[in-house]
């Protein structure tokens, strides 16, 4: 399939999900978005729970061999059995057999990722097993052969009307079923049936602890205790990073995993179970007897799977993909997630930003390369994650293996201008976007005839069939002089060269070659309040060839900047930074890509430039030498921006000088960098900005404003209107 | 037990939606009869000075109780005041299936049974564990919003209710 086909057939399935499933994803997902972060602003020690968590994680990974025979023991001791399988084959196998010593002809199951990965259900159906899903979602799904959605709501993409049309075309009812009651009222009485005949109850675990063999399962229906303890025999599957030392290491967990998941304090059911469990068994054939009067013993068997988390383990990357407590929060925090749902954002099991990271390390690099491209790298999951886990840092280690797995393509003249960056193979789209600053210093060169260029109705044809550029996405227009030009050219060349705040601002390809004029503006701001100012080198932060996937020239660009910017440090220079998106790359992504200390330095001293506004107004500048407000204005921050917190400063900043703000609150714009000009996903990208769009519906009479490049360009062609950066806002005109 | 738990316990509650009725040694009985809805099944209670036999909860437990009782009476091991949970400790006698299977679970809390939060309850069902027991931390009723909206009552009970012993 050629490069073109195949982005086509991505946006075709990108836009039959939208179409079929996007409504009922989008209401689901934003609602249980919304929840968790209603249930964290009430809940004071989630930050502190967080760290805990994580390290309690890193140590139980750390420690997994010697948990894993403590809890054999553990188990073993409680009288079950506990079989680690080296692959999904091998617990299927496993099981098959348990099923068969006890003559099993039906198995309830509470729901489990777990299983779904090892095709469970599939295999004991194989060998004569009825299996029942009791988790409704799940049921619906079985009922549906669809696979699930979402970590947590794995029906989530169905609506009401859709379950209860699928309901009444299966079951058949005498009364068709219409309400969310009488579909519930239902399935709990078909599915009480299957549980009370059930020769064997199936669940997964959330957490395992080593020291005592407890099962812990977190539900809110109650089906996994009815499927633990209803039949003699229970199994539970769960990968083996699941297990924890003990007890004392539950709380932070108990604590954070349904506010994470739902919103929820905590869930209906925290189920603790150290099977075999106490409760006596029920016998339902023999109704008017005591419970555990007759001659049956219970019996437990725990499968620990490990189907590649071992090997992932070991990966330095991979490894804190086991950290995940699979609570879905970076799924409904993700913008595309909630536009497009884990039919398109998920690969054989799982679903969501953690995905990549699960698929790459139980079933291999293939299975995450259909979704991969989906994170853009926006980073609103990372604050979600309650472990802590960098999850757009796992999507770009897997784009980067997967870009040295790519064939070379006979279009790299293409864009063979572009190189030599540090990647061997990689996409022609890929290298053209992960090039950008020196697409933009060519292009700024020779504008303005590359601009009329780009924009030829041909040109933009041949840029989609063969580079994967959107026809319809608007294209940076470069500027012929650049912020270094303008700023070279300015007399006097120091103004306050004595001052004690000297500022090095960082030129960003897209400050010094596209948006200038908020380079400008950056400039006098900074000036008029009292800030010696200089320009450090255009060169590209990284954060270009990052979301590519292009590691390794992320790395040599980052490098360079530094070494650029050691000086200024050295001379306590501040660096200031207008893109928000190369600001998080000094403060977050740059710890991946610089040794401690540089990335350290760097982190501390580099500023977003309303932040550093904010600072020099708070030190004692005088807010009059900024200019006025004449106009309000509609804001929208950038995401990468919010994750760093510091988009609080823009807003503050507009408050004091007077200015009347309204600001939005997606997650994303859609836009995210080189996403949205990609064919594949313009689409997809324009549904996502379409609810900024609606946000802003009736801001006609402001002014707007964005902090980033990409969120400037999507609300651009969104809204037809104007956009400029808030320090546009602020800056003096330039003296005469 | 303090009285700010107890507070913090009933509030929670409250926010759930779960009723709590005070009562004493002395008024057990006569309490349980007027809340339970019949058929009721119970497990016994192992507390001092009250019991089910004086009630009209039947024990102990069988199969088809589980299936036709409207309620079943259960104790707790704890309660936890900050979510209003009902720490479940499950034994030979089948509390878990009596606080499961009904559509009505009534429990009986001791109110020194009441304590302040997750982690001090995970520190007590610890040592349960290491002994090879189990428990649950029930809040509020059964629920799932997997049919398109939220709806009470799936394969739980879907009313909760707690009788507070003051004295105890």
């Amino acid at each position: 399939m050629s490069a073109q086909s195949e982005r086509r057939r991505k946006a075709r399935k990108l836009r039959e999900l939208l179409d079929a499933e996007g409504d009922a994803v989008y209401e689901n997902v934003t609602h249980l978005n919304q929840g968790r972060y209603d249930a964290i602003e009430r809940f004071d020690e989630f930050e502190t729970l967080r760290t805990e968590a994580r390290s309690i994680k890193e140590d139980a990974v750390e420690n997994l061999p010697s948990l894993i025979e403590t809890l054999r023991e553990s188990v073993e001791e409680n009288g079950g059995s506990v079989y680690v399988a080296d692959d999904a084959d091998d617990a299927t196998r496993y099981i098959r057999e348990v099923a068969e010593a006890k003559d099993a002809r039906t198995l309830v199951k509470s729901k489990s990722m777990t299983t779904e990965e090892i095709e469970l259900n599939e295999s004991l159906e194989a060998a004569g097993v009825d299996v029942w899903e009791t988790d409704l979602g799940e049921f619906v799904l079985q009922v549906a052969d669809e696979s699930p959605s979402h970590i947590v709501g794995p029906s989530l993409h169905k609506s009401r009307e859709e379950v209860a049309a699928l309901f009444n075309d299966v079951f058949d009812p005498e009364v068709p079923f219409e309400t969310a009651e009488e579909l519930t009222e239902f399935a709990r009485d078909y599915l009480g049936d299957r549980i009370r005949e059930a020769d064997i109850g199936m669940t997964g675990a959330n957490f395992v602890l080593a020291d005592s063999g407890t099962i812990t399962i977190v539900t809110n229906e109650g089906n996994a205790r009815k499927s633990a303890v209803t039949p003699d025999t229970h199994i539970a599957v769960t990968g083996v990073e699941k297990i924890l030392p003990s007890a004392a290491d539950l709380d932070p967990f108990v604590n954070l995993i349904s506010r994470a998941a739902t919103g929820q304090d905590i869930s209906q059911y925290v189920s603790m179970l150290t099977p075999p469990v106490e409760t006596p068994t029920i016998d339902f054939e023999n109704p008017d007897e005591p419970l555990g009067s007759g001659d049956a013993e219970r019996e437990f068997h725990l499968v620990l799977i490990d189907n590649g988390r071992l090997a992932m383990r070991d990966d330095d990357q991979l490894r804190e993909t086991l950290y995940c407590i699979r609570c879905g929060a970076c799924a409904n925090s993700c913008g595309n997630f909630q536009h497009v749902g884990g039919h398109a954002f998920g690969g054989e099991t799982y679903t969501g930003g953690i995905a990549t990271g699960w698929e790459a390390g139980v079933e291999g690099l293939d299975s995450a390369a259909e979704f991969n491209d989906l994170c853009t790298g926006c980073s609103r999951c990372v604050n979600a994650c309650p472990v802590k886990i960098d999850i757009p840092w796992i999507n770009t280690v897997v784009r980067d293996r997967l870009n040295g797995e790519a064939t070379p393509s006979d279009l790299e003249f293409l864009v063979e201008g572009l190189t030599p960056d540090a990647e061997g193979t990689v996409t022609p789209q890929k290298r053209l976007f992960g090039n950008f600053g020196t697409l933009a210093r060519l292009g700024s060169a020779t504008a303005p005839l590359s601009n009329w260029v780009a924009d030829l109705g041909p040109v933009r044809t041949l840029m989609d069939r063969y580079l994967g550029v959107a026809p319809d996405r608007e294209l940076p227009t470069f500027q012929r002089e650049t912020l270094v030009d303008w700023f070279d050219s300015r007399r006097p060349r120091a103004p306050n060269a004595t001052a004690t705040r000297k500022v090095v601002l960082y030129p960003d390809a897209y400050t010094n070659y596209v948006l200038v004029d908020r380079g400008k503006a950056a400039v006098r701001t900074l000036e008029a309040l009292g800030a010696h100012v200089e320009l450090a080198t255009p060169i590209e932060s990284g954060r270009a060839p990052l979301s590519q996937g292009m590691v390794d020239t992320a790395t040599r660009q980052a490098e360079a900047v530094a070494s650029d910017l050691a000086p200024y440090l050295d001379s306590s220079f501040d660096v200031v930074v207008v893109e928000p998106s190369d600001l998080a790359m000094m403060r977050r992504e740059y710890g991946k890509l610089l040794d401690d200390e540089t990335h350290a330095r760097l982190s501390e001293h580099s500023y977003d430039v309303m932040e550093y506004v904010f600072g020099l107004l708070s030190n004692g500048a005088d807010p009059a030498a900024l200019a006025a407000p004449d106009e309000p204005v509609a804001y929208h921050s950038h995401c990468q921006q919010r994750t760093l917190g510091v988009e609080t400063y823009t807003e503050a900043v507009l408050d004091d000088l007077g200015f009347d703000v309204v600001t939005s609150d997606v997650e994303c714009c859609g836009m995210a960098g080189s996403f949205g000009y990609k064919s594949e996903y313009y689409e997809l990208s324009m549904d996502v900005g379409a609810e900024l769009a609606d946000q802003f519906a009736d801001a006609s009479d402001r002014v707007v404003v964005a902090s980033g490049t990409s969120c400037t360009e999507q609300l651009t062609d969104l809204l037809a209107r104007d956009v400029t950066h808030p320090v546009e806002l602020v800056a003096p005109d330039e003296a005469p | 037990m303090s009285d700010t738990d107890t507070q913090l316990f009933a509030s929670s509650l409250a926010a759930i939606d779960v009723p709590l009725t005070r009562t004493d040694t002395a008024g057990f009985a006569s309490t349980i009869d007027s809340l339970v809805t019949g058929p009721a099944v119970g497990v016994p209670l192992h507390l001092d000075g009250v019991s089910l036999d004086d009630t009209v909860v039947q024990t102990p437990p069988t199969p088809r109780l589980l299936r036709e009782a409207e309620t079943g009476v259960t104790g707790v091991g704890h309660a936890i005041a900050e979510h209003g949970t009902l720490v479940i400790d499950s034994d030979d006698a089948g509390t878990e299936p009596v606080s499961l299977y009904p559509p009505t679970h009534l429990a009986v809390v001791r109110e020194s049974d009441i304590l302040p939060d997750v982690a001090s309850a995970t520190d007590s069902v610890g040592e349960r564990f290491a002994a090879g027991k189990s428990s649950i931390f029930a809040t509020g009723v059964s629920s799932t919003g997997d049919m398109g909206a939220l709806v009470k009552g799936v394969h739980g009970p879907k009313h909760v209710e707690v009788v507070l012993l003051t004295d105890q």
